[in-house]
């Protein structure tokens, strides 16, 4: 397995934000987290990509503690924020360029991944233009390709499409589509049909808790119903019932 | 390697907004022309060129705390640094990489607003080598300014700090007057605060006044290490994550 957690908790203020999660993720899988806003979907990325300390638990990543090695988490592993991160007056070439450097690239390998992510992701139109000046949905992609530069073993999407227009959201998946089965993708989002399009496996979060874990068949067996929408209410009404 | 390759970047941001040129160059040459063509009118000391272009050096200064603080206060709000900070990069990486690119724009500060002195009639001698170096000191309490600044606010907060910054800076630092002409608590607060340290240091670095040089600069350095301190402590504590 690639991603191993355990019993991971986070409190904020002595609030719980994160309780005793365990799953575990293995490598190449396209794994989707659900949950409504405050969940706790993205203060799990957070803590899983070293941004944020547990206030107890453990991950494994790869083999190593994001409690007593994140530095060594970090060279294995990237992220795209949840707000498009990238560098508003860089060209889109500089940006891939930037964070290839600071992942430790030389010159030679930093050209070469630069122009190779510019084919993958279809910016060949835009690579010289500045980031800012680019839609949004080319902005996301831009900042997934930032993400997969360092060429990751790991990547974090927290909700990669969201603010998209129909179009734009569909050609990110199909980007997304090509990187299934390289590498293991963690993806959040509250666009259910994303999930249904892309994901292997579905773990669905509710006040910090996981009330459900499997594929959408799995889901669909235990739930009795077709549609990940009603799957969704469903879980997370019998939590929220009297 | 790290860290120059981020200062690039964030020199690049900070070069290609025209605002830099305007704020941090155009305004303070067109200030010192200004006032220096007050002094016939006005026959003030503080307006002769040779007070005037130290003084509204460090004036120009002022501006890059803004530069800095409004660069790492918007990668703070759009996420950017959240990227950044997932990366193997340390903390004395980033604060370098924030650092480093704007000792050339306090250079070319110096180099643009000395120049424009000299046109108007500032005195050259070797004494202007003494003054660059002891501006570039001073530059380090403004971009260190900045960079708590940015550390401890959103951008949109910086902004409005900054128009604060900006008055204290002007008022108590004895570039346009003498806090001593107000004296009383006017005076007793301008002396508690770096800026008008800075400007007598920078006025007798440019004189050769080395007797006078020293007290200022070392208001100057103990804020500059202290306001470091600060954005170095807050940097660390961003590092460590926040909800």
């Amino acid at each position: 397995m690639v991603i191993e957690i355990k019993e991971l908790t986070k409190k904020f203020n002595g609030e719980l934000a994160v309780d005793r999660l365990s799953l575990t993720i293995e490598q190449g899988e396209f794994f989707a987290l659900l949950g409504e806003n405050g969940a706790g979907k993205t203060t799990t990325i957070k803590m899983l990509s070293c941004l944020l300390a547990p206030t107890s638990g453990d991950a494994l990543m790869l083999g190593d503690s994001i409690v007593e090695n994140p530095l060594a988490v970090k060279k294995k592993m990237n992220l795209s924020p949840q707000e498009t991160a990238i560098a508003r007056n860089l060209s889109v070439k500089e940006n891939l360029e930037f964070i290839a450097k600071i992942y430790g690239s030389s010159k030679q390998e930093t050209k070469q991944k630069t122009e190779e992510l510019i084919r993958k992701f279809g910016l060949e139109d835009y690579a010289g233009k500045k980031a800012k000046n680019l839609s949004g949905g080319w902005q996301r992609r831009l900042s997934i390709a930032m993400a997969m530069i360092s060429e990751p073993e790991i990547i974090f999407l927290d909700e990669p499409t969201v603010g998209l227009d129909v179009r734009a959201r569909i050609d990110l998946w199909k980007i997304l589509l090509q990187l299934k089965g390289d590498i293991t993708i963690i993806l959040t989002t509250h666009y259910l049909e994303e999930v249904e399009a892309l994901a292997d496996r579905i773990g669905i979060m509710q006040a910090g808790r996981l009330r459900a874990l499997g594929t959408l068949e799995d889901l669909q067996e235990r739930t009795g119903l077709e549609k990940l929408q009603d799957i969704f209410i469903q879980l997370t009404e019998e939590e929220e019932g009297p | 390697m790290k860290a120059l390759a981020f200062a690039g970047r964030n020199r690049k941001e900070i070069l290609r907004d025209p605002l830099t040129l305007l704020l941090g160059v155009v305004m303070p040459v067109a200030m010192l022309w200004l006032f220096s063509s007050l002094e016939g009118i006005m026959p003030l000391d503080l307006f002769t060129i040779e007070k005037l272009t130290p003084g509204m050096i460090v004036f120009s200064f002022s501006f890059i705390t803004l530069f800095s603080g409004m660069l790492l206060g918007r990668d703070k709000t759009t996420s950017f640094l959240m990227r950044i900070f997932a990366s193997p990069m340390k903390a004395s990486e980033y604060l370098i990489g924030y650092a480093i690119p704007l000792l050339p724009v306090a250079l070319f500060q110096v180099l643009v607003c000395y120049g424009a002195g000299v046109l108007l009639g500032f005195p050259v001698d070797i004494h202007a080598l003494t003054g660059f170096g002891v501006l570039l000191i001073i530059s380090l309490l403004y971009i260190g300014s900045g960079l708590a600044l940015g550390t401890y606010f959103t951008d949109r907060q910086v902004g409005g700090i900054f128009a604060i910054f900006v008055n204290i800076t002007t008022w108590l630092s004895g570039i346009w007057f003498s806090p001593s002409m107000i004296g009383g608590a006017f005076e007793q607060a301008a002396n508690l605060l770096p800026f008008v340290h800075a400007v007598d240091a920078a006025r007798a670095a440019f004189t050769g006044g080395f007797t006078q040089l020293l007290e200022p600069l070392l208001w100057v350095i103990g804020y500059t290490i202290v306001i470091f301190g600060l954005a170095i402590v807050g940097f660390r504590k961003k590092m460590k994550g926040s909800k």
